[in-house]
């Protein structure tokens, strides 16, 4: 038997009372992974943060659903709104969220270049030219949004 | 620079021990060396029961790939005065079962590598034998990167998804299945999307982007499962289009 195939049958355990020709103790041994997997590298963290921001990104859309609620039930409704989104947690959790959307925003943008493979007159389009005009996309929105936000309507 | 390196290699032997457990060795510390000339010499003078794979010595075979101090690397390719005064740690590659010492079995990528259908696939001749098919530098271009591939599995090494998710098919996987499909002489692009275009295939990674750090031959593993995710996304909104717009 090859060794290749002679590791492939040693490593299917609910076979084993079959191998008797195997003695258990040979059998391959195979490492765990740590629960703290994440915190040994950088990227592993990074990485984890990144995902953890989805539950930041679902709070905005939450929030916001909270604001159009509140607007379209009136004035009073509304006051209480904006009274209850002063308040101390509420703008800690904001901030906390904000940063994490931000997070979730650039990486997502520094990306782009990676999936997206732009060919102009038969030459690829460099990946910072592709990542530069996502990120300048999201300015001009971001501005067009402020605009409106600051009463430029 | 001292004259001797200590190398802190895990041993595990299958039939007595349990878990690996960390052997040290004093090996000469030569400006040429490189990791695998450490790991020869204690072979060839010190204890010739130490078993690991090598065969070119040139970064070619893919074969002597290990984690040298928490990275995993091609140790032929890692030279010894890079972590000079020591010690250097040397262990097998992570997330693969160890068979011995610093060996992994890598079966469950030779189960997963015919999967993704690495050779060109035709659907209009039934052979290939006597055809000739021509191909432009610019379509050399497209796919060659990712051809570059050696098979040693450090980017499975560095990937947690894969730790994880066992069943991830896996970075090299998925970039030798884009080395086929942007070949200008395959066919076989829609065959492989019933295995890419999956919960275990691209969809599975998160982007950590550690398996393009890892990798010796600049294959950029991650960027090919990025750009895979935007076709099996542009081609799953393209079937709501009626027929004709597509
Ligand atoms: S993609 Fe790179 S790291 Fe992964 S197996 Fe191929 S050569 Fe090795
Ligand atoms: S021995 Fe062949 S790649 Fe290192």
């Amino acid at each position: 038997m090859s060794e290749l195939a002679r590791e492939s049958s040693m490593q299917r355990p609910h076979e084993a009372p079959t191998q008797r020709a195997v003695p258990a103790q040979v059998r391959p041994y195979r490492p765990r992974v740590s629960r703290f997997w994440w915190l040994r590298r950088r990227s592993y963290l990074l990485f984890v943060l990144r995902e953890l921001s989805s539950v930041f990104v679902a709070w905005f859309v939450v929030y916001l659903l909270l604001l159009v609620d509140a607007v379209y039930q009136g004035p009073d409704p509304y006051r209480r709104f904006l009274e209850w989104s002063g308040r101390p947690w509420v703008l800690v959790l904001n901030m906390v969220a904000l940063a994490f959307v931000l997070l979730h925003a650039i990486t997502w943008f520094n990306l782009a270049p990676k999936a997206m493979v732009l060919r102009m007159q038969g030459r690829r389009v460099p990946a910072r030219l592709v990542a530069a005009a996502h990120f300048a996309a999201w300015g001009v929105a971001s501005g067009v949004v402020a605009w409106i936000v600051l009463g430029g309507l | 620079m001292p004259d001797t390196i200590t190398l802190q290699v895990a041993r595990y032997r299958p039939d007595t021990d349990a878990a690996p457990t960390m052997q040290e060795y004093v090996v000469p510390l030569r400006q040429e060396w490189a990791v695998l000339d450490g790991l020869n010499y204690i072979k060839d003078q010190l204890d010739g029961t130490l078993s690991f794979r090598w065969s070119c010595r040139m970064g070619i075979c893919g074969s002597c790939g290990m984690t040298v101090d928490g990275d995993p690397a091609l140790t032929c390719g890692t030279f010894l005065a890079d972590y000079a005064p020591g010690p250097v740690r040397v262990e097998p590659l992570a997330n693969f079962p160890v068979i011995r010492d610093l060996v992994v079995g890598i079966d469950d990528f030779m189960r997963k590598l015919p999967k993704v259908k690495p050779w060109l696939v035709r659907e209009d001749e039934p052979g290939v034998a006597d055809v000739e098919f021509l191909q432009t530098p610019p379509q050399l271009d497209e796919y060659q990167q990712y051809s570059m591939c050696i098979n040693c599995m450090l980017c499975y090494a560095a990937c947690p998804v894969y730790a994880i998710e066992p069943d991830f098919l896996g970075p090299a996987a998925i970039a030798l299945a884009q080395r086929y499909n942007l070949d200008s002489r395959d066919q076989g692009a829609h065959q492989r999307m019933d295995v890419l275009a999956t919960a275990e295939g691209v969809w599975a990674c998160t982007y950590v982007g550690e398996c393009t750090s890892a990798c010796p031959k600049g294959v950029d593993p991650a960027g090919a499962i990025q750009r895979y995710k935007l076709t099996a996304a542009t081609r799953t909104l393209r079937s709501f289009l009626p027929r004709g717009e597509r």
